[in-house]
Parts: C-alpha cells; sequence; structure tokens
C-alpha cells in the first residue's frame, strides 16, 4: 500500500493550521528551508476560498498597506510559478480594466488611480474609446476605466494544489479532517495545538484558517476583528478565445476573466452578503447570481445568450480595516498570523508565503515590507 | 465529518497501465492516467482530484465520470468509496443563458435581442 502511512505525527518545528493557498505556500516554503512541518486542514485541501475565488492577480485599487505585497508577486514570483511548482498555474498578465459609465463612476476610478500612482504602481484613466479598443466587447455607455496594464488572474485550484505537492515533495506532512479547536502556552510560549483529535505541539504555530483564526487565536488573548463574509462565483460554457484582460466596475457590479479553459469565471455580491453570513456551509443566495448577470449585461450585452454552467459561493475573512494581519504576536510569542485577507488573498498568496517564512524563521519579514498590516493597529475611533 | 488523512512525500513511482489513455471524464477530457498520476502526487479525495483535473467540472457536473472516478480512486488509495468524499452538485442544474436568470426584474428590458454570435 505504497500511498497509506498512519505513523503518528504530533509534533513538529512549525504547525500549519489550514490547508488553503496561504497555508500550503506557507508549508512549501518552510519545507524547503529544511524546516519541518506539520499542516492540519479541517476538510480537504483547497476546500476554502482558495478553491472558490476568481483568481485575480491584481495590484490597481489595492490599499498601500498592502500594495509591496501586490506588486512583488507580480514583479518576482508569478511569472515564474508554473516552472517554480511544476504545475501550469495560468498566470496571465494581460491588465485590468475598471469601468464607468457615468461621471461619477470616473471620478471615484481616477482617484483610486491616483492613489496607485503615487506609490509607483503603472494605473491611469483611459476613455471609453480606448477601452474599446483593449477589449473590443463592451458596451458603448462604457465612458472610461482605470487600466493597469500589469494586473491579471491566475487559477487559485491549481495554484494552491501545486503549492500543496510542492510541500509535500519537501517533506511537509498534512493532516486532513482534523479541526483545531485552542492554542495553549507552555513556559509562555504558544506550543500546543488542541484539536479534535488531541494536542498537537510545536516550536511555532502558523494560523491562516480564514474567518475561523480569530476563535483559534482567541483562546491565547488575541484579537483581530475579523468577520465571515459571503460571495458568489459562476462560470459560463467554454468560448473561444476573446479577450485577456480581468475586469471590474467602480461600482462593483461583478468582476471576472476568461480562464485559459474558455470559461469566463464571473463573480461578485448581490448587496445583501452581510445578512446572509449566518448559514451554515457554503449556500448559494436564488438572487445573487441573477443580480451579477444584470451587471454584466449592462457592461457586456452580447453575452446575454452566454450559459452559466456552475454557480457556488465562498467564504472570506473580512477585516475591519480592509486588509490582511500577517505579523508575529507579541504577547504569545511563537504564534504568527496570517489571516483577515478581505477577499484578496490569492494574488498576493506567494508573497504572503515569504513574509511568512521570515517572520517565523529571523522573526520579521525583511524581503516585503509587512509594518502595515500589524496585528496591534485596530483602535475605537478617537 | 472528514476522515482523518496523513499525507506524506510519496514512496513509489508511478506505475504506468495499459489503459492509462482511457477518457474517464469526457466533459473535460480527462483520463485514467492522469487520475492515477494525481493520486501519486499527493491527492486524496475526489474534490481534491476534480480542483486539480477538473474532471467532474464540465457541462453534466460529473454525472457521468463520479461513479468510475470513485472507483479509480478507491482502488488506487485502498480507501473505501465513502471515504473519498463527494463533489457537490451546484447550480443551475442544467445550464441556462444569462439573459434567463437576468429577468427577474425590469431592469432587463432590452437585452433579449443581443445573443452572442
Ligand atoms: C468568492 C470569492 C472570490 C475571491 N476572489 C479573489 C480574487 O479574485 N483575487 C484574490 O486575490 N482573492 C480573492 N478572494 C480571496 C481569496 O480566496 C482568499 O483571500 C484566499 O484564498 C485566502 O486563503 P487562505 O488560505 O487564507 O484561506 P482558505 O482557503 O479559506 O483556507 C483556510 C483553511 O482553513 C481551514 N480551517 C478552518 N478552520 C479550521 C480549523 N479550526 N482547523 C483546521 N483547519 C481549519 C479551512 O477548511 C480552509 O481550508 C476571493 C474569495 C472569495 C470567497
Amino acid at each position: 500500500m505504497p500511498y497509506h502511512n498512519h505513523t503518528e505525527k504530533k509534533s513538529a518545528d512549525v504547525i500549519v493550521i489550514g490547508g488553503g493557498v496561504i497555508g500550503c505556500a506557507a508549508a512549501y516554503r518552510l519545507a524547503k528551508e529544511g524546516v519541518s512541518v506539520l499542516v492540519l486542514e479541517k476538510n480537504e485541501i483547497c476546500s476554502g476560498a482558495s478553491g472558490r475565488n476568481a483568481g485575480g492577480v491584481r495590484q490597481s485599487a489595492r490599499d498601500v498597506r498592502e500594495l509591496p505585497l501586490a506588486m512583488y508577486g507580480v514583479k518576482h514570483i508569478w511569472p515564474a510559478l508554473s516552472e517554480e511548482l511544476g504545475v501550469d498555474v495560468e498566470y496571465t498578465r494581460a491588465g485590468n480594466l475598471r469601468l464607468g459609465r457615468t461621471a461619477a463612476h470616473l471620478e471615484k476610478l481616477s482617484e483610486l488611480a491616483e492613489n496607485s500612482s503615487k506609490v509607483g504602481l503603472d494605473v491611469r484613466m483611459v476613455t471609453g474609446g480606448e477601452a474599446r479598443e483593449i477589449c473590443p466587447y463592451m458596451s458603448a455607455d462604457v465612458l472610461g476605466a482605470s487600466w493597469c496594464p500589469t494586473d491579471g488572474y491566475a487559477n487559485p485550484l491549481t495554484t494552491t494544489i501545486g503549492f500543496y505537492k510542492k510541500a509535500l515533495s519537501y517533506g511537509a506532512v498534512f493532516i486532513t479532517g482534523i479541526t483545531a479547536i485552542g492554542l495553549g502556552k507552555v513556559k509562555g510560549r504558544v506550543r500546543n495545538v488542541y484539536t479534535d483529535d488531541g494536542v498537537y505541539e510545536a516550536d511555532r504555530v502558523l494560523v491562516c484558517a480564514g474567518y475561523a483564526s480569530r476563535a483559534i487565536v482567541n483562546t491565547v488573548g488575541i484579537d483581530v476583528p475579523v468577520e465571515r463574509e459571503d460571495e458568489e462565483v459562476f462560470v459560463t460554457e467554454q468560448l473561444p478565445p476573446m479577450f485577456d484582460q480581468v475586469l471590474g466596475t467602480a461600482e462593483a457590479d461583478f468582476y471576472g476573466h476568461q480562464t485559459k479553459h474558455g470559461s469566463f469565471l464571473l463573480g461578485g455580491v448581490s448587496g445583501l452578503q452581510h445578512f446572509t453570513s449566518n448559514h451554515d456551509g457554503h449556500p448559494t443566495e436564488a438572487y445573487t447570481a441573477p443580480s451579477l448577470v444584470r451587471g454584466i449585461i449592462r457592461f457586456f450585452p452580447s453575452f446575454a445568450g452566454v450559459k452559466i454552467i456552475r454557480n457556488w459561493s465562498g467564504q472570506f475573512d473580512s477585516c475591519v480595516d480592509g486588509v490582511p494581519v500577517i505579523d508575529n504576536a507579541a504577547e504569545a510569542p511563537g504564534l504568527t498570523l496570517a489571516f483577515a485577507f478581505t477577499g484578496h488573498g490569492f494574488g498576493i498568496s506567494p508573497s504572503v508565503s515569504i513574509a511568512l517564512k521570515e517572520l517565523i524563521m529571523d522573526g520579521n519579514s525583511k524581503t516585503i515590507d509587512v509594518s502595515g498590516l500589524k496585528y496591534d493597529r485596530f483602535a475605537a475611533k478617537q | 465529518m472528514a476522515k482523518i488523512t496523513i499525507r506524506m512525500k510519496s514512496e513509489g513511482a508511478f506505475l504506468p497501465q495499459a489503459d492509462d489513455d482511457m477518457i474517464v471524464c469526457r466533459c473535460e477530457e480527462v483520463t485514467k492516467g492522469e487520475i492515477r498520476r494525481a493520486v501519486c502526487e499527493g491527492l486524496r479525495t475526489f474534490g481534491e482530484v476534480k480542483r486539480y483535473l477538473r474532471c467532474g467540472m464540465g457541462l453534466c457536473q460529473g454525472q457521468t465520470c463520479q461513479r468510475l472516478i470513485l472507483q479509480i480512486l478507491s482502488r488506487e488509495l485502498g480507501t473505501p468509496i465513502p471515504d473519498l468524499g463527494r463533489i457537490t452538485g451546484r447550480t443551475p442544474v442544467r445550464p441556462v443563458v444569462m439573459q434567463e436568470l437576468s429577468r427577474s426584474t425590469e431592469d432587463s428590458k432590452g437585452v433579449e435581442d443581443h445573443a452572442l454570435s
């Protein structure tokens, strides 16, 4: 039985809680450095947000605190990630158009573009005509757009599984079907991970379990204002190659792109998503896809006849100020935090894994500036 | 609840079989050999194999291939079929054109004539 190995393994140098793209990528970077890594995942690999997102690899309209991660990835990691992982991650850098149909939209887009270009990102406003030259399928109603030529997309499924397989090949161990319940300190340091399968032990613990992270780190007195938010995505039938740009709109009516497979991956929210988050599981709401479809047809009338094949929902970890926490927790030595990605953790995941490797091994992140993403930045309004 | 599964670096090399070229998922053209290789590389559940290879993600959402894939995985892993997880059937069960879906308000008036040619 070559694939079975029931060796008991209840300790490691580093325990990672959560087998999404963040956990798998961090496990890969650490295992590659010779660190013994044990990843505990409640369900399957890539079954959370990492298996449900739309694959956007975007820098434009990002908060400046998160931009160093986004820009580093696009420049230094994404272009060669398929070769690095030995899996086609389908990374495509063909730009992002964020569309506006009113003067107010254009004002909002210019402001976002200005903020990003201040910190060195190439984002500019283009006219409706220029936008249609880049992507000829859109309605004449589009008055203008912001254009970031270095934005793109990748396949989140093959990326996450690619990190997972690579981590395994460097000796990381993954255990699925185990739920972490809490953490415990030994001699002042976080060491124990309490699970529904007993106690696991490590010198360092990385918590990257999405919105579930909050309850886990609460057990050692750390809190981050993060809550669950639902978002939906659907996929169309396969179509001949039409365009490679990623699309969004000023009002977030929808976002999406055509995948390498030929299908379009399109997603967004209905506007009522804050009131649906009390459900267990991953329900789709009857009104969400129709609402997204109306947005799509407004901008791309010719899509009216395109068939939708599947629709699903995903949950993400929404932070009160819209950017993640990527930090070591001073009050809980041995604990590293990587959650609250607020619906944009996939595109930055390769960079995040480098920051996490350095935070865990060296105590700080030298390569990429994550100083705006500290866990103790939250305070009530003054 | 998911079954506890330990995953470690694979010990054995991939051993080809005579019928590895057989297409198992017809919608997405995924072969038996690709599925067996994914297992050898560390994938352990139907859901993981689906995300990686797309089998069961096509127009029929696995109506044809689901049972075959579960049998292949079960034989490869020595795992009983109920422990391999399931893939989720998604709405809409049959493909639906966007125009139909959009029709729940007045908003969609006037989009009828724009079928993609
Ligand atoms: C619909 C949707 C669209 C999105 N679109 C984009 C996009 O276009 N671009 C982008 O960059 N980002 C996007 N995102 C966000 C992105 O998917 C996430 O930020 C990213 O996947 C986060 O990865 P993660 O590993 O932190 O989380 P997850 O993939 O959610 O992984 C967390 C894992 O922890 C496990 N877990 C939970 N509790 C426990 C426990 N107690 N014990 C053990 N394991 C546990 C879960 O099962 C899960 O597998 C989108 C998200 C959604 C939902």
